[in-house]
């Protein structure tokens, strides 16, 4: 049994997440901005489950206390999962940096700040893995939502970087792009049933994925190909698009 | 965003703004933003009662806040099902106190529509099980209620089609077992007559319900298979299993992958699966022991089964007539199998004494079919509205689309009452289906 660490474990996405691994019989550690939040979520897992599960405060624009955090945990974790986000607005972040900023934060700083942390400890453990869950959206910045693919496109590009590192010491690097999925952060948009995935679709790949030892995840699978169409048109023509 | 809602009977389909939640300060929020809305659970019911142009729906407020293995107490979110509960309390050696033939319901669509199941006659209602509730009323504030606080609040949320609050929290009492299993005892009814003596002669039986054949005329009218349980006994098991008794049954299901053609459902088509499916006991009476699950959820292993009843949906006509009425059991039965309108699974039971505030079953006869939607079917309804009046009987809210207003108030005594702590808990209507506009109930 490993200890699995759940950053933003709110979310809905984070939920399915974690029953799934919790169901393969790992130790959970939950994590999130408002610790008492996940009292439910934990009580769910224990008696579902009957694994062992804490719950943390945890705040991913408070670079600062992210050391102290990781080190506080009961257990190393063997599996870091970094599950939060935010979406933003991008016409808000367009027009007010405070947007812009927490977008950047969350999405990319954040997720930098204490993933290095958990990677100078497995480095030296010389074991374990981290799942970061980043985004199609930074495969190629659109008007659409461009503040917030540019935070996805720096963590893909960090996590990318982070397993071409850690191969030397053992340790995997998993990075996730979920597409669209139906939560709670996109119920007010028109999604393509066929392009969207259910949280626990989300879950049970990346669960997979992380035992199979896979690098990039696609949660549907098509997402890579239209991604791979979409980074493949031409600059004068893609500007030209709206998209 | 919206999009396309519909219950289990698809019919009607609407538009509906559908939002959900996951912790209760959102749904919290949610409340205090809407101008009006009707929670909304798994779809499960079969009209319009969940059904309004703004929904909340709790399915991903799913979380089991505890357990107590020692003394059956179960206590979860509104959001959760039956199937998800019994994946948990079954190989604890608990049961459902009382569920209907759909294990896929949220608890609180549970409590909304206060469901009943075989044992009706013995355990009463799911209301009867629950020992307290918490709600999010109109304005945003948490309350709870129980059979002894705030009763008021408590006997018309039962049963109450979500129009005094939104319920998040439950606990309630499960029922011990010691098998998985169920001791099951069918037996051949010729008739009407039969099935009913039956009934009475077996009303020992924890579980009890009659599958009956409305196409029948002439002397096998009524023809039924009665069909009895009784939770099986560690001793009772036969060796096969034995070796655990608690073993949570494997999931087979097959989905029903697409809309039937409403031809395929004639009067020839259900006569014949009638015939095949009365024939298919070979004798009078057959005992033997089965998992829970083909039990009490037969349907449930074919997904999407609605979707034989064809595009345009199909109405599930449920009605209870006072143990006196058996004449009017007779009339409509008549007027059904005259019109050739019978359906594949046409349930009879007998349920027992119950006086509840605002919930369907009372003592009597229920008799529950499904008839697909079709020209002229809804004067035909009408029409056996006022037979079922005439006896004293009612309808259930939960498969209903289509009553009238004055049907509701004849058949529900206590419906002054009920709307009275409507008013109290929802003074501006903001819980409100199209289910409880169209039944004045939030007009």
């Amino acid at each position: 049994m490993s200890t699995v660490l759940i950053l933003g474990a709110a979310s809905d996405m984070a939920v399915a997440i974690a029953r799934r691994f919790a169901e393969q019989g790992h130790q959970l550690q939950l994590a999130a901005r408002k610790a008492d939040r996940l009292l439910p979520l934990a009580s769910d897992l224990k008696i579902r489950y009957g694994t062992p599960v804490s719950v943390h405060e945890f705040e991913a624009i408070a670079f600062d206390t992210h050391e102290t955090f990781y080190r506080s945990l009961s257990a190393r974790p063997d599996i870091v999962i970094c599950v939060f986000g935010y979406l933003g607005d991008q016409d808000k972040a367009m027009a007010s940096w405070t947007e812009a900023e927490q977008i950047i934060h969350t999405n990319y700083t954040g997720a930098v700040s204490i993933l290095n942390c958990a990677a100078a400890e497995m480095a030296a453990r010389k074991q374990g893995t981290i799942v970061g869950i980043s985004s199609v959206a930074g495969d190629r910045g659109r008007q659409s939502n461009y503040i917030y693919g540019s935070a996805k496109a720096g963590f893909s590009a960090y996590l990318s970087g982070l397993r071409n590192r850690m191969f030397a010491s053992g340790v995997h690097v998993l990075t996730v792009k979920p597409g669209f999925v139906y939560t709670r952060m996109t119920e007010n948009l028109t999604l393509p049933p066929l392009l969207t995935a259910k949280p626990e679709e989300v879950a049970l790949a990346v669960e997979k994925a992380v035992r199979s030892k896979k690098n990039v995840l696609y949660v549907k699978w098509f997402w890579k190909w239209i991604m791979l169409i979409i980074t493949l048109i031409p600059e004068f023509m893609f500007k030209k698009l709206k998209l | 965003m919206k999009h396309k809602i519909a219950n289990w009977g698809n019919y009607p389909v609407i538009e509906s703004n559908e939002r959900f939640f996951t912790y209760p300060d959102q749904l919290q929020q949610l409340v205090r933003e809407s101008k009006g809305f009707i929670p909304r659970g798994n779809g499960r019911c079969y009209g319009d009662a969940s059904l309004a142009p703004e929904t909340i729906t709790a399915t991903q407020f799913n979380k089991i806040l505890s357990f107590d293995k020692e003394k059956g107490i179960f206590e979860c979110q509104s959001g959760l099902t039956l199937d998800s509960i019994l994946e948990v309390i079954v190989p604890a050696g608990w049961f459902l106190p009382v569920t209907p033939g759909t294990k896929f319901i949220t608890v609180g669509g549970a409590i909304g529509s206060d469901v009943h199941g075989k044992n009706h006659h013995v355990d009463g209602c799911f209301s009867s099980h629950v020992l307290e509730m918490e709600l999010v009323l109109a304005d945003g504030s948490l309350m709870t209620c129980s059979p002894n606080t705030h009763k008021d609040l408590f006997e018309a949320t039962c049963g109450g089609m979500g129009l005094t609050g939104f319920i998040t929290r439950v606990s309630f009492q499960l029922k011990k077992i010691e098998t998985a299993y169920i001791r099951q005892k069918q037996i051949k009814a010729e008739n009407l007559e039969e099935v009913l003596r039956l009934f009475e002669e077996y009303k020992h039986y924890t579980y009890s319900v009659a599958w009956i054949d409305c196409l029948k005329k002439g002397p096998h009218f009524g023809r039924s298979i009665l069909i009895l349980g009784e939770h099986a006994r560690l001793n009772e098991l036969p060796a096969k299993f034995s070796a655990d008794p608690l073993k949570f049954p494997r999931k087979k299901q097959i989905n029903f992958p697409f809309n039937l053609p409403s031809w395929v459902l004639n009067t020839f088509t259900v006569k014949a699966f009638n015939f095949l499916y009365y024939a298919k006991n070979t004798r009078k009476e057959i005992n033997n022991v089965v998992s829970y699950e083909p039990f009490f959820y037969p349907l449930d292993a074919i997904l999407n089964w609605n979707r034989g009843y064809g595009k345009k949906g199909f109405i599930q006509y449920q009605f209870v007539l006072p143990l006196s009425a058996k004449e009017g059991l007779i009339d409509i039965l008549n007027r059904i199998s005259d019109k050739g309108i019978g359906s594949f699974l046409a349930v009879l039971k007998v349920f027992g004494q119950q006086d509840s505030l605002i919930s369907f079953p009372s003592e009597g006869y229920t008799l529950a079919l499904d008839i697909p939607v079709r020209q002229g079917l809804f004067e035909f309804l009408d029409e056996l509205d006022q037979v079922v009046l005439r006896y004293g009987g009612r309808l259930y809210m939960s498969k209903d689309a289509r009553m009238k207003p004055d049907v509701l108030k004849a058949g529900y005594p206590r419906l002054e009452e009920f709307k009275n702590i409507v008013l109290r808990y929802n003074p501006d209507f903001k819980f409100r289906s199209d289910q409880s506009d169209r039944l004045l109930l939030t007009k």
